[in-house]
């Protein structure tokens, strides 16, 4: 993903003089040191010292460079929070913080790395766009995506490096702000984003076994969410199950409720969050989600219980 | 050299009649930042009136951010008077059928900056005088900071980027009114003090001089070196300008009532009287 986003920056960079990346000393993975190399006026590193990434972002934009804040999740969201609504979102600034790592992807180095609470603290900010990837090809799509908007502050969280491609097949094209149905199903959709969506696809292969029709949607766009797409599949659906890597409160799986509330849904709804709790555990990525209560066959108990 | 100029006696008659205004507003509502504002009021009259090219149109080419955002009273007086604001806007200050608030808001014209919340105003003029600086243009950034705000962290980021960047083409002040929340700066953090010396070696220009001496900021500015950028500790009188309302913490955030608002009309006009025709 990292190098995805990388790779499409620099690219986007050639050709327009106003991107500029503010990093707050995250060594620079692949394209992002091409860029540096080639565009050192429009690379910043602020060094350790986040706030100032942010405030340096804000002034650029308002001089009208188009700027990207990156640095790891947690250290882009949480530590300028105050920066973050009030020069970018309360001025509106069309500015992309870059989030490396959301969710609990750094799985050995402990809650201080584990941006857990990022969706529901970025949705929570008025004006701010809210996108997670969920492969490579949606970080491309994304990206590209980023480097035109001129709506406002965006915060674009991403996994690190490695990830599968999952979108391969799907039906429908990345939009932004569109629910994407990766796969269709008559009974069961499940919901999803970031890299956890592959587990949902696992669980999607488990549900087919037993003779359900199961589709699959990314929905990469958190904020503003797709109300129509949900409610759609809320009520085309018997099941609807909501998978992500983060905690429950103000993410999507409690904005799914209540919009199932307000459409007057039928559908049974599962949904499946990072716990609202620090877990002093270490060990690999799937270890740290299993600890969670995030695994397939955790889940798939869960949702054929009656 | 500016002192005893026909320049310099209208910067002061400016000054006097800047506290004049913002006296009047204060009697249409019932809290306003008087004292912040009068601290500050020669140094950013000094980079309206003394130090800022206009451009063709009349109006200013550089630009000035209020970090401090509860001086901002000094600023929309002079934005009022260079016809940026109208009379209106500011008789319905912090009213529902106004624009202006107790806070700069980005968007407001002449405004540069949504601050208020202490500690943002730096980083984003740094941010400002950065991309004026890759893209050409010769602009020059000003920024507002009360020496309470100067203990925020996010202020010395922006200190310690400042001249990495290069940027000689930032100038910032510290209003050093000696006044926060709870009591003098100098008493709450004695070892945070000197300034200068800090600044300078974080690599910064630094002078310490007086804040109301409307020539000799104009002067240190002017004549900066020019290859840093250059702090300016203005050391000032909170509520400066009436004497009752000079270093009494209350005057941060009261307006004053009719009593009271006579007498300060009359040291003011004793004051001007004092300036030579």
């Amino acid at each position: 993903m990292r190098n995805t986003f990388a790779d499409t920056f620099y690219e986007a960079g050639k050709t327009d003089s106003r991107l500029a990346i503010v990093v707050a000393d995250i060594s620079p993975a692949g394209s992002i040191a091409k860029f540096r190399e080639d565009f050192p006026r429009r690379f910043i590193n602020t060094g350790v010292a986040e706030q100032v990434m942010i405030g340096l972002t804000a002034g650029m934009a308002q001089r009208g460079l188009r700027p990207f804040a990156y640095t790891i999740a947690t250290f882009a969201l949480f530590r300028p929070y105050e920066m973050i609504r009030d020069d970018l979102c309360y001025q509106n600034l069309p500015v992309t913080v870059v989030g490396i790592g959301g969710g609990v992807t750094y799985s050995t180095l402990g809650a201080t790395h584990h941006a857990q609470e990022d969706i529901g603290l970025a949705c929570g900010l008025p004006n701010m766009t809210v996108i997670a990837p969920c492969d490579p090809a949606e970080v491309l799509a994304a990206t590209k995506w980023c480097v035109t908007q001129e709506r406002g502050p965006v915060y674009l969280r991403l996994a690190k490096a490695g990830e599968p491609q999952l979108t391969t097949d799907a039906v429908e094209p990345w939009e932004f702000g569109r629910l994407r149905h990766l796969r269709r199903g008559t009974d069961v959709c499940i919901i999803s984003y970031g890299p956890i969506l592959k587990m949902g696809l696992e669980l999607a292969a488990e549900l087919e076994a037993r003779g359900q029709s199961v589709g699959v949607a990314s929905c990469h766009t958190l904020k503003p969410l797709d109300r129509e797409g949900i409610i759609q599949a809320l009520q085309g659906h018997r099941q609807v199950i909501v998978i992500e890597e983060t905690t429950p409160n103000g993410a999507l799986g409690q904005q799914v409720k209540a919009l199932a509330w307000e459409c007057g849904a039928r559908c049974r709804l599962d949904t499946f969050a990072l716990d609202d709790a620090f877990h002093h555990v270490y060990g690999n990525h799937a270890e740290l989600l299993a600890a969670h209560g995030l695994s397939t066959a955790a889940m798939l108990e869960r949702i054929t219980k009656t | 050299m500016l002192r005893n100029t026909r320049e310099a006696d209208e910067a002061l008659r400016r000054c006097l009649n800047w506290r004049r205004r913002i006296l009047a507003v204060s009697q249409q509502v019932s809290a306003l930042h008087v004292a912040p504002a009068f601290s500050c009021i020669e140094m950013v009259d000094a980079v309206y009136f003394g130090l800022m090219r206009n451009g063709p149109d009349g109006r200013p080419m550089d630009a000035f951010v209020m970090s401090k955002g509860h001086g901002v009273m000094a600023q929309y007086v002079m934005l009022e008077h260079l016809g940026i604001l109208t009379r209106g806007d500011l008789d319905d200050y912090c009213t529902a059928r106004g624009k202006l608030g107790a806070h700069p808001d980005y968007g407001t014209p002449g405004i540069e900056a949504s601050t208020g919340s202490l500690g943002h105003g730096l980083g984003l003029a740094c941010g400002m005088a950065y991309a004026d600086r890759i893209q050409g243009s010769d602009r020059v950034t000003y920024c507002m900071l009360g020496d309470g705000e100067m203990q925020e962290g996010s202020v010395w980021e922006a200190i310690m980027m400042a001249p990495n960047l290069g940027l000689s083409n930032l100038v910032a002040f510290c209003d050093f009114n000696d006044f926060q929340g709870l009591g003098r700066t100098r008493e709450t953090h004695p070892h945070f003090y000197p300034l200068a010396e800090k600044l300078e070696s974080f690599g910064w220009e630094a002078i310490d001089l007086d804040g109301h001496d409307w020539p000799t900021v104009v002067e240190a500015v002017r004549n900066r070196q020019g290859n840093k950028p250059l702090m300016v500790i203005g050391r000032t009188v909170k509520g400066k300008g009436v004497s009752y309302m000079e270093n009494v913490a209350i005057w941060h955030y009261r307006s004053p009532n009719q009593t009271e608002y006579q007498q300060a009309l009359d040291e003011l006009a004793a004051a001007e009287a004092g300036i030579p025709a």
